[in-house]
C-alpha cells in the first residue's frame, strides 16, 4: 500500500470554461419561486384532491376484502384412530373439509385433496391404488408422491394430532411439503 | 284519407324540426350534417374512403365485433331476468333457461355470441396488423384496441363461471390459481416476498389479487357473485366507454386507413 505510485497531476483541460460568478439575486429568486410553489391555494387544492382520491380508492380496495369468510373450518375432529382401516384411503372428509385420511402400518397421515398442478381435486382409484386428477391427468401414489402427469410436486400433508378426548385432530392451516423435507416432522404423522 | 309526408313532417312540424338538426336534401352538406349532428353517428367518420369500405380491406371485423357485442348486450340483459347468481339457484336457472323459458335459444345465442366475438376481435386485430393500420397517427387507438381485446377475454372468463357446473368451477379454479403467480400482487408470484413491513408479509394467500378476485380462498359463493357483477356490470361499463373512445379516435385519426 505504501508503495503506491504517485500519480502525476492531471493536465489542465484544453478549453477551461470561464467561471461565471453567481449572481447574488439568483438564489433569492429560486427560493422565492419554490416558496410560492409550496404555499399556494392551488397547491393546497391539488393536495387535498389527491388525498381524497387516494383515500377513496384505497377504501374501494379494502372493501373487496371481507372481514368474515363463510368457509369451512380449517381444523376439525375426525373420529378415533380405530375408525380408520389400515391400508385404506378414507374419503369421508373429502367433500366437507377437503382431506383424505390414510392409515398405514406405521401410522396415520392427512393428505390435502388439492392437486399441486393447478388446484383441481383428484380422485382416489382403489383398483389402481393411485390418486388421479381429472383435469390434466396428474397421478399420485397413496403416499401422496407424484409419479405421472404435470404435477410438479407431491400432495401436501396436513398437521395431524390426537385431541384430549382421544379423537384425531386435523389442522389444515399447517401444511407439510415432502420436497422441503417436512414429512419427517412429527406433526405431519400420527402414530397411535 | 290524408297522405302522410315524411318530408313535410321533417321540415314543417315543430316535432320534426326539433328532432333533426339538419336539412333534407342529399347534397354533401346535409349528408355530412346527418352524421355530425347525431349523438350516435358523430363517433363515426363523416366520410369513408371507397377503398376503406371495401370488404376485402377490413373484413368488417371491427364492425362485426361491435354488432356481436350489441347482440350479447341484448341477450345478456334478457338472461339477467331469469338468472340468480347464488350457489342454490345458478345451475338450475341455467337449465331452466333452456327448458322453461320462452325462446330457449336465448342462452345459446349469448354463448355462441361470446365465441363469435372472440373470433371477430382477434380477426380485427389481425387485419389491423396486416394492413399496418396501427402506425402513426393510430398508435393510441391500437393500444385502446389491445385493452379492449383483454377486456373481451375477461368477459369470457367471468361468464365461464356463471353456469356453475363442474366445467365452470374447475376451469375458474385453474384460471384463478394462475393469479397466484402475478408479479408482486400474487402470493406465489415473483417479488411478492419483497413487500413486507418489518416481519409482516403484506401479500399472503388472504390478501393477494386471487383472493380479491374470488372473495375467498376457493371458488365458492362469493366468487360466483363477484364474477356475476364483473361480467354484467363492471367490465361492460369499461368496455362501452373504451369503445366510444375507440370509434371516436378512428374519426379523429382520419377515418379508416387507406390500403398500403
Amino acid at each position: 500500500m505504501s508503495d503506491a505510485p504517485v500519480l502525476p497531476p492531471a493536465p489542465p483541460a484544453p478549453n477551461p470554461k470561464p467561471v461565471i460568478p453567481p449572481k447574488p439575486a439568483a438564489g433569492n429568486a429560486v427560493s422565492q419561486e419554490r416558496r410560492q410553489f409550496i404555499f399556494t391555494w392551488l397547491g393546497l387544492a391539488w393536495t387535498a384532491f389527491a388525498l381524497a382520491t387516494g383515500t377513496a380508492l384505497s377504501t374501494v380496495l379494502r372493501f373487496m376484502f371481507p372481514n368474515v369468510l363463510f368457509e369451512p373450518k380449517t381444523s376439525f375432529k375426525a373420529g378415533r384412530p380405530d375408525d380408520y382401516e389400515i391400508g385404506k384411503v378414507d374419503e369421508r372428509w373429502k367433500e366437507k373439509y377437503g382431506v383424505w385420511i390414510v392409515r398405514t402400518l406405521e401410522g396415520i397421515y392427512a393428505l390435502s385433496v388439492v392437486c399441486t398442478h393447478l388446484g383441481c381435486t383428484p380422485n382416489w382409484l382403489e383398483g389402481e391404488q393411485k390418486f388421479k386428477c381429472p383435469c390434466h391427468g396428474s397421478g399420485f401414489y397413496k403416499t401422496g408422491i407424484n409419479f405421472e402427469g404435470p404435477a410438479p410436486r407431491p400432495l401436501e400433508r396436513l398437521r395431524i394430532s390426537l385431541a384430549d378426548d382421544g379423537q384425531v385432530l386435523v389442522d389444515k392451516s399447517k401444511k407439510f411439503q415432502q420436497e422441503k423435507g417436512e414429512w419427517n416432522d412429527p406433526e405431519s404423522f400420527l402414530t397411535p | 284519407m290524408p297522405s302522410f309526408s315524411f318530408k313535410d313532417f321533417r321540415l314543417k312540424t315543430q316535432v320534426g324540426k326539433s328532432i333533426f338538426r339538419h336539412g333534407y336534401s342529399d347534397d354533401e352538406r346535409d349528408r355530412a350534417l346527418t352524421v355530425l349532428t347525431n349523438v350516435f353517428f358523430h363517433l363515426h367518420p363523416v366520410k369513408v374512403r371507397k377503398s376503406g369500405a371495401r370488404f376485402g380491406f377490413t373484413w368488417c371485423a371491427g364492425g362485426l365485433s361491435f354488432f356481436v357485442f350489441l347482440t350479447l348486450v341484448v341477450s345478456g340483459i334478457l338472461l339477467m331476468f331469469y338468472y340468480r347468481p347464488t350457489v342454490e339457484y345458478a345451475y338450475n336457472d341455467i337449465i331452466a333457461m333452456r327448458e322453461h323459458v320462452p325462446f330457449g335459444i336465448m342462452r345459446e345465442l349469448h354463448r355462441w355470441g361470446a365465441h363469435a366475438m372472440i373470433i371477430t376481435v382477434w380477426l380485427h386485430m389481425f387485419r389491423v396488423f396486416m394492413t399496418g393500420s396501427y402506425k402513426p397517427p393510430r398508435e393510441f387507438n391500437w393500444v385502446i384496441g389491445v385493452i379492449l381485446l383483454v377486456l373481451t377475454m375477461l368477459l369470457s372468463f367471468t361468464g365461464y363461471l356463471l353456469p356453475w357446473d363442474q366445467l365452470a368451477i374447475w376451469a375458474i379454479t385453474v384460471g384463478s390459481n394462475m393469479a397466484r403467480a402475478t408479479p408482486f400482487l400474487g402470493h406465489e408470484g415473483p417479488g411478492a416476498a419483497l413487500l413486507k413491513l418489518g416481519d409482516i408479509q403484506l401479500i399472503h394467500s388472504g390478501s393477494d389479487v386471487r383472493f380479491a378476485l374470488l372473495g375467498g380462498n376457493f371458488v365458492g359463493a362469493a366468487a360466483l357473485l363477484r364474477f356475476y357483477i364483473l361480467h354484467c356490470v363492471a367490465i361492460p361499463v369499461v368496455v362501452v366507454i373504451l369503445m366510444a373512445v375507440h370509434f371516436w379516435r378512428i374519426r379523429k385519426d382520419g377515418g379508416i386507413s387507406a390500403p398500403l
